[in-house]
């Protein structure tokens, strides 16, 4: 069953892609694939708003569907479907009945006392990941079929779609740090291809490249990490890596003249790949930037399954990151951080998809604020609502960037809750489960964390809990403003606002059933992530020090920490309500008077601008050195370039001696005549 | 005045020397050449003929005779190009026949 669960998307994405291969023959016989962007222009674009080239949008329409479109999509999302029920029916059995499996698969790798399995490690975190990732990606799937619809290129799509599940499933489901990596890797690459799928956009090709670098910055992390563990534990399955760990405390590691301590610059460094992969601050500009992708992706790469990544890594790493105190802290540092962050710059973006970006950012720092103070289930709590009402945002901000063809502005929207009332009914839902409104999902998750943070004891406890209670107010506003201008108000843009449509059944059914999600995934499963169900659903796939008793003190914290969210909440609410319903001066108002702070949001408190002096430029200058002078001048210049100059300058001379004139080579002759008898004479005695 | 081999070698070495000058000392004429390549090949016969018969071999001659043979055959075809080559290209001054100019 469980290698069904893996290896089905991996079935489907190959056959879609032998689907897409064929469509490609025959669309460019005997040229390959490569050329036809050029005629597939389905522009989704509108990074800001202005200017929409709405001619431009259904052009694809002309591009004829790419043969095999529909049996692809059939495949692919029936193997997903086939997947999620299974993955389901592994949570029951491995959360509730205890049947935790090791599935090997076979040895990938033997060198020396490097010995490295595939195989798939079945557990609660394992089972509680496969739920969703597959649910989410079957929606996705789902959605997609209607999504998509005008897309020329959709086996290639859906092939993507499956490659990017196979590959998180792997990271899910790896035994060793390696196939971790492998997993790892293979999501970011789906990602690439994923945010970089409408490639005649050059916006959306730089995005996927950004994606793709700065994520390099933290698996750069990441693979030193796991050297780290190799030489510190001589093994890299986690079986053994977690037996020695307690051994390695008080261990130090010379790094550069220091002897640090071995466990927490370990720790650090995993946690750099995580920083990557879940766009923490500081290594956060690429997820704004991937919205370039399609919204199906977004959803389900860049919002549900992939960013969760790095929570995930922390939570399977939890035996060594509970070792590492210091680590700990600098992980809530970090989560808090951006939580409160990436929530201040989500108060005045105007694309929508942006905005939801921002969110994501904003709560995976709430889940590494549970990492780090040691509430792991909580954390895996959040991750696992999150996804649903993350999802059903995402999706349902397709649906609205659908009905109004391709716009992304709230600016250019409003009005919206009756042209496609369903839409506007789960997109309610989403951010109630979002903003954390009693008794959602998101209400249960998010408060946990909040009074984890509060009972936690590391030293930026204290600041993790203020920045998620400040950032859950900034939440429930930004979201709230997000419905507001989007469904209520006046439409900005008659015309679109006339041709708005509902989305067809095959979007709806999965927002049906992810906003279901938003509001059941919360209250059943609340007391085996974040109450005293935790011991018997985790077992040891969490570890938890002694000392850690974080989960039993959330349940004794005070009555106003308890209720404080949900005032954050409530408050959020008013303010956007009065805000852009019933005073919609006051905003404008407000940035025309704060300016400078206004500027400062709008401009994601300047880190592109920021990185792009610090690091982009100089990388460009020393490129530009390297090629200029490195290449041009020192290779070139001596090397080939060099060589081939002194040649023909040598036989431009030599050329000279050839006068074409009869008495010259007669005489050159006769000189060598003489030469040659002079020396038969003289070397050899004449004889 | 006995006339000895080192007058008969003296006469061809100086017959040879005005052949090799004449043929790179020349600026005007390839009929120059061709004559003073006779006249290196005459100087050789003299040697031979010189060399047989103070040795008493009369291999010498009979290889001087095949040297004129040679020498008559190299003249008539050297002519035949030349004559050839000035309808081609109208002269035949030494100075304008550089076509291997590099």
């Amino acid at each position: 069953m469980y290698q069904a669960i893996v290896f089905l998307p991996l079935l489907g994405a190959i056959l879609a892609g032998l689907i897409a291969l064929a469509g490609a023959r025959a669309r460019f016989p005997g040229k390959g694939p490569a050329p036809g962007g050029e005629d597939h222009a389905t522009d989704h674009g509108a990074p800001h708003g202005d200017a929409v080239s709405h001619a431009s949008h259904h052009a694809g329409e002309h591009a004829p569907a790419a043969v095999g479109s529909r049996t692809a999509e059939l495949i692919t999302t029936t193997l997903l479907m086939i997947s999620m029920i299974l993955s389901w029916i592994a949570f029951v059995d491995v959360g509730f009945a205890h049947h935790d499996a090791r599935v090997p698969v076979f040895t990938w790798m033997a060198a020396g006392d490097l010995k490295v399995e595939w195989s798939l490690r079945i557990d609660t975190l394992t089972a509680v990941m496969l739920v969703v990732v597959n649910t989410i990606s079957a929606f996705v799937h789902l959605y997609s079929i209607g999504y998509m619809h005008e897309d020329p290129y959709r086996p290639r799509f859906f092939g993507y779609l499956s490659m990017f599940t196979f590959a998180m499933l792997m990271l899910v489901t790896a035994d060793n740090l390696v196939q971790l990596f492998f997993g790892w890797e293979g999501v970011g690459l789906a990602s690439y291809l994923l945010i970089g799928f409408w490639y005649h956009k050059p916006e959306a090709n730089a995005a996927a490249i950004k994606a793709f670098i700065v994520n390099r910055v933290g698996d750069f992390g990441f693979a030193l990490g796991i050297f780290a563990v190799f030489m510190l534990t001589g093994a890299l399955d986690l079986d053994t890596v977690f037996a020695q760990a307690p051994t390695l405390t008080g261990k130090t590691i010379n790094m550069f003249g220091w002897q640090v301590d071995a466990l927490t610059i370990t720790c650090l460094l995993l946690f750099m790949g995580a920083m990557g992969k879940s766009a923490q601050f500081l290594l956060h500009t690429w997820l704004p930037d991937a919205m370039e992708g399609p919204t199906p992706v977004s959803a389900l790469i860049h919002a549900a399954t992939m960013v969760t990544a790095g929570v995930f890594m922390v939570a399977r790493l939890s035996p060594l990151f509970e070792l590492a105190p210091h680590a700990q802290t600098f992980v809530t540092l970090i989560g808090a951080t951006t939580a409160l962050f990436a929530a201040t710059i989500g108060l005045v973006q105007n694309d929508i998809k942006r905005i939801v970006a921002y969110s994501t950012c904003s709560q995976l720092g709430y889940m590494f604020v549970a990492m780090g103070v040691g509430a792991y289930s909580v954390g895996m709590f959040h991750l696992f609502t999150h996804a649903f009402f993350k999802a059903l945002l995402f999706l349902g901000s397709g649906s609205v960037i659908h009905a109004m063809h391709h716009e992304q502005d709230i600016r250019h929207m409003g009005g919206l809750k009756d042209r496609i009332p369903f839409t506007y009914i789960v997109m309610i839902i989403g951010t109630l489960a979002l903003t954390g409104f009693p008794l959602t999902a998101g209400y249960f998750s998010k408060d946990a964390i909040i009074e984890a943070a509060f009972v936690g004891r590391n030293p930026m406890a204290l600041y993790a809990f203020i920045c998620t209670v400040a950032a859950a107010l900034l939440t429930s506003f930004y979201s709230w403003r997000l419905i507001f201008k989007t469904f209520h108000g006046e439409p900005h843009d008659r015309m679109h606002w006339r041709d708005a449509h509902e989305s067809p059944m095959t979007m709806l059914i999965p927002l049906g059933f992810l906003a279901a999600g938003s509001v059941l995934a919360g209250l059943p499963f609340k007391e085996i992530f974040a109450g005293h169900g935790v011991e018997g659903f985790f077992r040891e796939s969490l570890a938890f020090a002694k000392s850690n008793t974080v989960l039993a003190d959330m349940h004794h914290v005070p009555l106003y920490v308890a209720i404080l969210p949900t005032v954050m909440m409530a408050f959020g609410f008013l303010v956007a309500w009065h805000f852009y319903i019933r005073r919609p001066d006051i905003p404008v108002e407000l940035a025309r008077q704060h300016d400078v702070l206004y500027r400062f949001l709008l401009n994601k408190w300047y880190f592109d601008e920021l990185y792009e002096v610090i690091f982009v430029r100089p990388t460009k200058q020393l490129g530009y050195l390297l090629w200029k002078g490195g290449d041009g001048w020192l290779i070139d210049g001596f090397g080939p370039d060099g060589v081939s100059a002194r040649v023909l300058d040598v036989t431009r001379n030599v050329v000279r001696l050839q006068t074409g004139y009869l008495y010259h080579y007669a005489f050159a002759m006769l000189i060598g005549a003489a030469a040659f008898i002079t020396w038969f004479m003289f070397a050899t005695g004449g004889h | 005045m006995m006339i000895g081999l080192g007058h008969y070698l003296s006469v061809a070495a100086i017959l040879f020397t005005l052949g090799i000058f004449g043929i790179f000392l020349n600026r005007k004429n390839v009929i120059i050449i061709l004559m003073s390549i006779e006249l290196i090949l005459l100087a050789v016969n003299i040697n031979l003929v010189a060399f047989s018969t103070h040795l008493g071999d009369i291999v010498g001659q009979i290889y001087a005779l095949l040297v004129l043979t040679v020498a008559a055959a190299e003249a008539a075809i050297g002519l035949a190009i030349l004559v050839v080559f000035y309808r081609n290209r109208g002269s035949i001054a030494v100075e304008d026949i550089n076509l291997m100019r590099g």
